[in-house]
């Protein structure tokens, strides 16, 4: 079995084999693998017994289910009003710059992947990113830079 | 007059635990008419009555019923939500339990929403002691996290339980209503967190205490959540009923030249109003979200962030909201570029309008509210 057949298994036996489990299927993957593979959708089908187009059909649906490769670690720089005036753009500019990639596309050693996304509720302490889990507030280019230095290190590990 | 603060939410000052007692003790229909007599009305943003709720749910008879805590706070401007987790989570826990005692529910959800993953750490212990406390009363009511992942539509309450039950997050069609046939087709009370943490507090201060707040329309008060050209951003509870001046003389920067009220589904405000307008169900109510725009920033610039907001979140199920909102983008870039005349701007005020009728949920029924309050005030920023 690979690894993601071993990890699909175990999360089924975790949630339980039924429809409303399928969220939770599905976040677990992308919490270990940071995108939903091919592989791995028709995986969840089988062992969960519906069928691969439902699947698909859910995880199309929602912006963290990704059906796309990404890096090991996904950056998501708010977007929204708040944090477009507070500046998001000079942290998006500093983080193109850094990894020399652009918004949508991922590193080529698969580290990051640098996406938009909409409102995270940290309006009052903008701009805000997302890496992974963790929360970033009140960013400078600089201080987004040095978040990005705690994930270099920790795959290198 | 200035605004009045108040301490209600995020007072530390009572064991919750006495309050749970204090309402366990009490009659399911002493609970709900409680709620109803405080006249709390909900405040994740369409203010049906709480107690009416609690009420028709407790009414219908069915095996199973759920209790929805909905955590998945989306709204552009909104992130009082996620500080009443952190802060005061056992209010909210408190506020389940006594909804699943008064209308005979032995499940709660809180759905939060996947971008405050982080929120768990802290949260899931802490459900776990009071699902403990619970069992220890005797009660049957057990509270699970489900998480979203990044869908702004799934906190509209349908399309929540849709994504509960492993689906895509498409709004249901209107009756049946959640306490009739909500998640897995059962009988469901789904209430805003902060709305959650007022039952509670009104079991503990009483109905009439909470009502001697705000206005007859809006009793109580209100998290607001305060951002954009302001020097004190951040969370504030504040009696209802206010006067939208009032605000930005104190949370203005003053060069205020608009504020945006219930965040981009909600009304923008220009100067000219703010002594008209009343922050409330009477006049503009808010799911807290205020965001300040001073001299310095374009009007067409919000609304485009606005719409391109709408496009990317519209769950795409029904062609008004779907189209509309695309067209509504690039109707107001072909005006500002020039490609279309300002007169075009009359015609994508109409398909607004439209939508407002024509629209499935809320969410697209709702993308009228801003382009208009914007077109029809800042039309020069727009067209020029
Ligand atoms: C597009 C859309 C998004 C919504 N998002 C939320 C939300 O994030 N949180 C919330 O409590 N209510 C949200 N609502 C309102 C819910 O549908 C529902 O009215 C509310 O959860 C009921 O709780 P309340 O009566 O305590 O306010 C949303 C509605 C729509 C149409
Ligand atoms: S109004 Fe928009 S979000 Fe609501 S059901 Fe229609 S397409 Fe979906």
């Amino acid at each position: 079995m690979s690894n993601t057949e071993i990890l699909i298994k175990e999360l089924v036996e975790k949630h339980g084999k039924c429809r409303n489990s399928l969220m939770p299927v599905l976040q677990g993957i992308v919490a270990k693998e940071r995108f939903l593979s091919e592989e791995a959708m028709k995986k969840v089908a089988e062992f969960m017994d519906i069928s691969a187009a439902d699947v698909y059909g859910t995880a199309s649906f929602y912006t963290f289910l990704d059906t796309v490769p990404r890096g090991r670690n996904v950056i998501r720089v708010c977007q929204t009003i708040s944090c477009d005036m507070a500046g998001k753009d000079e942290i998006i500019n500093a983080i193109e710059a850094a990894l020399k990639i652009k918004v949508g596309e991922t590193t080529h050693d698969g580290n990051f992947s640098l996406l938009k996304a909409n409102c995270m509720g940290w309006c009052h302490e903008g701009p805000v990113m997302l890496i992974n889990d963790d929360v970033y507030t009140k960013l400078t280019p600089q201080t987004a830079l040095e978040a990005l230095e705690k994930y270099v290190v920790s795959t290198n590990n | 007059m200035s605004t009045k603060k108040v301490d209600i939410i995020f007072d530390a000052g009572c064991a919750i635990i006495d309050v749970l007692d204090k309402g366990l003790a009490m009659s399911k229909d002493e609970v709900i008419n409680e709620i109803i007599n405080s006249g709390l009305k909900g405040r994740g943003g369409a203010g049906f009555p709480t107690g009416l709720k609690w009420k028709f749910a407790a009414s219908e008879q069915s095996d199973k019923k759920y209790i929805i805590c909905n955590a998945d706070e989306g709204e552009p401007g909104t992130f009082k939500d996620r500080e009443i987790l952190t802060k005061v989570p056992e209010k909210v826990f408190v506020g389940m339990a006594l909804c699943s005692y008064a209308v005979g529910a032995e499940e709660g959800y809180i759905y939060l929403r996947g971008e405050y993953n982080y929120l768990l750490k802290d949260l899931q212990p802490k459900i776990d002691i009071f699902n403990n406390q619970m069992q220890q009363r005797g009660h049957k009511f057990i509270i699970k996290v489900k998480s979203g992942s990044g869908a702004y539509v799934c906190g509209e309450e349908t399309s929540l339980m849709e994504s509960m039950e492993g689906k895509r997050g498409e709004p249901r069609n209107k009756p049946p209503f959640p306490t009739v046939a909500g998640y897995n087709g059962k009988p469901t009370v789904i209430n805003n967190v902060e709305t959650l943490v007022y039952t509670t507090m009104i079991i503990r201060m009483g109905s009439n205490d909470f009502k001697a707040l705000g206005t007859a329309d809006s009793s109580g008060s209100k998290v607001f959540s305060v951002s954009g050209d302001t020097p004190n951003a951040g969370i504030f509870e504040l009696e209802l009923g206010m006067k939208l001046n009032e605000f930005v003389e104190e949370w203005g920067d003053g060069d205020t030249k608009a504020v945006q009220v219930g965040g981009a589904s909600g009304h923008c405000v220009p100067r000219k109003n703010f002594d008209k307008t009343i922050i409330g169900f009477e006049g503009i109510p808010t799911g807290g979200s205020m965001m300040i725009f001073n001299s310095s920033r374009s009007m067409y610039n919000v609304l485009k962030n606005y719409l391109e907001f709408f496009v990317e979140e519209s769950c795409g199920q029904c062609t008004p909201c779907r189209v509309g909102c695309q067209q509504l983008l690039k109707g107001i870039e072909a005006i500002k570029k020039g490609e279309k005349s300002p007169a075009y701007l009359e015609d994508l005020k109409k398909l607004a309008e439209s939508m407002k009728i024509a629209a499935k949920c809320g969410l697209g029924q709702s993308v009228a509210n801003p382009f208009i309050s914007i077109a029809d005030n800042f039309k020069e920023e727009i067209i020029y």
